[in-house]
């Protein structure tokens, strides 16, 4: 008993002492209240230089964590206790976000570089008048292939994944959204189609690509493609970049039947303890020759307008991920169909996926 | 008087724990099943459960918990029997038992290397002239996968059983004329019977809501009812289909207890 207490004493007094050294650590490298900004964002996402920049010019510490699912990231903050001043949460994620009341509103008076965006990419949807959000990258859900692997195979539709020489070659994201609607797009139909007699016709279509399937997974599709294990993958295109990046064979093409566009976006949540700093944040963030900068670093598409002339011209011309007018006209945001529908989409997604072989 | 008080207090922080982290989820999570996406108290979630999508789930997930627990008591037994007879059984048990300290997210991503177009597995059947073959995202390499990770639980309880086994009893089998087939048949296996149905129990159940590993193992071919109540929940959100679910699980794992549920029996 007397061992067991002394025991307790000794933790306590270790864990105070060590609480004591790390309050002043953090006082020494200006960690304190007033004049830090804590930034929420996906791993890998940033260019650590610029944050450098930041804090140089405006005397803001930074304190940088990530995320690497929007589910998690909300969860954090829906729970508090966390004083993020700035997160980055996908477009379907805004719209839930500002339903459940975690959202500050913007001040565009503090966001004069506001104007450098992309209208295309302003006032969509999930966020009219940009209330709540700047878009940080946009990007598609595409077909990524390897072109060693599969030398005479070209891409130009989503019904080139039904060719039957594919056989057991093909992963797939696991997505509702994304798979259910690249049936809907398949068929020449709206991505946000709730028609059940379309859905059910998707549905039966994909049934049919089941052959082809290899598997539908997650993050370990990056791992898989860039490893040869599989020819073709449906992919996000920030997905395909970083694959492009390592392995030299792959390739990335948007089907021309249109597909998806998807934002992630800078939005201020509702545990910000420094909204001032993080609307000097995001205007930085937006400022032209910052976003090329990031946007290099990254290798996303970038709906700063602005910034692309300050870009490498390779990159900006580059269609696979800057895709010309006339097919970005096809390209759909996902709108939110509401609990109902997209319990629907996720039934059916079940169902597609215990389709057997 | 004094001790039967003491005695209360000592079960205080039994009783806490149990009302707090027991019997509160099971309520919550009944209570939840009776909701439906908006929010409205209906037994839809009831109906839906029956309908060819989730009846077909649960069926394949019983198969695949079958194929499972049989195979890994197909192996784990003769293992068992082996280590209690070894001389260094503890080492040996030891051996078994370290695996499972390793991460299982560690051990499936192992597996994914292994398993691979370019793995180990596929340069040894091309070394033996098989050729490469697809082996990760196969119901095999589910099963293996599986069997490898539930393995020990398996032939703990048998190894235990058996070596509470009165070796004079062999004996006197022996004496008796008895050949060793029938000593087993007879003997043994009816004595160690509870730590066979203790390792099915301990295999059985998780393995019938195991999600992880149909990602990550199965590239999702395999659907089993955890990986749906994972789906309810995290991307649904449709918390109330998936607490059916999970119901539907407890009844079925206090079902499988009742069946092979460790009557004391006399010796």
């Amino acid at each position: 008993m007397k061992q067991l207490v002394r025991f307790f004493i000794i933790g306590m007094l270790v864990s105070g002492v060590l609480l004591y050294l790390i309050s002043s650590l953090n006082q020494s490298q200006g960690y304190t209240g007033g004049n830090t900004l804590t930034i929420f964002n996906w791993g890998d996402y940033i260019d650590e230089e610029l944050i450098t920049q930041f804090e140089a010019e405006t005397g803001i510490k930074i304190v940088y964590e990530t995320f690497d699912s929007n589910e998690a990231m909300m969860t954090k903050i829906e729970q508090g206790g966390t004083s993020y001043d700035i997160a980055v949460p996908s477009e379907y994620m805004i719209d839930k976000m500002r339903q459940e009341d975690l959202l500050i509103p913007l001040d565009h008076d503090k966001l004069p570089n506001l104007k450098n965006i992309d209208e295309r990419f302003l006032d969509l949807p999930f966020d009219p008048d940009n209330i709540y959000s700047v878009p940080y990258f946009w990007g598609t859900v595409g077909i990524t292939y390897n072109a060693e692997l599969l030398p005479d195979k070209t891409f130009t539709s989503w019904n080139d994944l039904w060719d039957p020489d594919l056989k057991n070659e093909i992963i797939l994201i696991d997505g509702a959204r994304e798979i259910i609607g690249m049936g809907l797009n398949s068929l020449g139909y709206s991505l946000n189609d709730t028609n059940k007699a379309h859905l059910q016709e998707a549905f039966d279509k994909l049934g049919t690509l089941t052959p082809n399937i290899k598997a539908i997974v997650g993050d370990e599709n990056k791992l898989l493609m860039q490893n040869n294990e599989a020819a073709v993958a449906v992919l996000w295109s920030g997905d395909a970049a970083d694959i492009m990046w390592e392995n030299e064979a792959i390739d990335y093409v948007i089907p021309e039947e249109g597909s998806n566009l998807w934002f992630d976006n800078i939005v201020i949540p509702k545990t910000a303890k420094n909204i001032e700093a993080a609307h000097a944040f995001i205007n930085f963030m937006l400022d032209a020759k910052v976003a090329a900068q990031n946007t290099e670093y990254v290798a996303y598409s970038t709906p700063n307008q602005a910034a692309l002339q300050y870009m490498d011209p390779e990159m900006v011309a580059d269609e696979r991920f800057y895709p010309p007018p006339a097919l970005t006209e096809k390209l759909e945001v996902y709108q939110n169909l509401g609990k109902r529908n997209l319990a629907y989409y996720n039934d059916l997604f079940l169902a597609f996926k215990m389709y057997g072989k | 008087m004094q001790s039967k008080l003491s005695r209360r207090i000592y079960l205080i922080p039994y009783a806490i724990w149990i009302a707090l982290f027991v019997v509160t989820p099971i309520i919550l999570v009944v209570y939840y099943s009776f909701y439906d996406l908006d929010g409205n108290f209906s037994l839809e979630n009831y109906r839906q459960f029956f309908t060819a999508v989730y009846l077909k789930m649960t069926l394949s997930s019983f198969w695949y918990a079958f194929l499972i627990t049989a195979i890994s008591l197909l192996v784990a037994y003769p293992t068992a029997y082996f280590l209690v007879r070894t001389k260094h059984s503890q080492l040996w048990l030891l051996l078994i038992i370290v695996p499972s300290w390793v991460n299982l997210l560690l051990k499936a991503y192992a597996f994914i290397g292994i398993f691979g177009k370019y793995g180990a597995a596929n340069h040894f059947l091309e070394a033996i002239g098989i050729g490469t073959k697809q082996i990760l995202f196969t119901d095999f390499s589910f099963i293996f996968v599986s069997v490898y990770i539930f393995i020990p639980f398996m032939i703990l309880p048998i190894f235990n059983a058996l070596s509470e086994l009165n070796p004079s009893l062999l004996d006197a089998a022996n004496d008796l004329g008895a050949s060793r087939w029938t000593t087993f048949r007879r003997v043994i296996f009816p004595l160690t019977i509870d730590g066979v149905k203790t390792g099915c129990q301990i295999v059985f159940i998780p393995a019938l809501s195991l999600f992880m590993l149909t990602r990550l193992i199965a590239g999702n071919r395999v659907i089993t009812l955890g990986t749906a109540i994972e789906q309810h929940f995290l991307v649904t959100q449709d918390w109330g289909m998936g607490s059916t679910i999970a119901v539907f699980l407890i009844i079925i794992m206090f079902l499988i207890m009742a069946l092979t549920g460790n009557r004391k029996r006399g010796v």
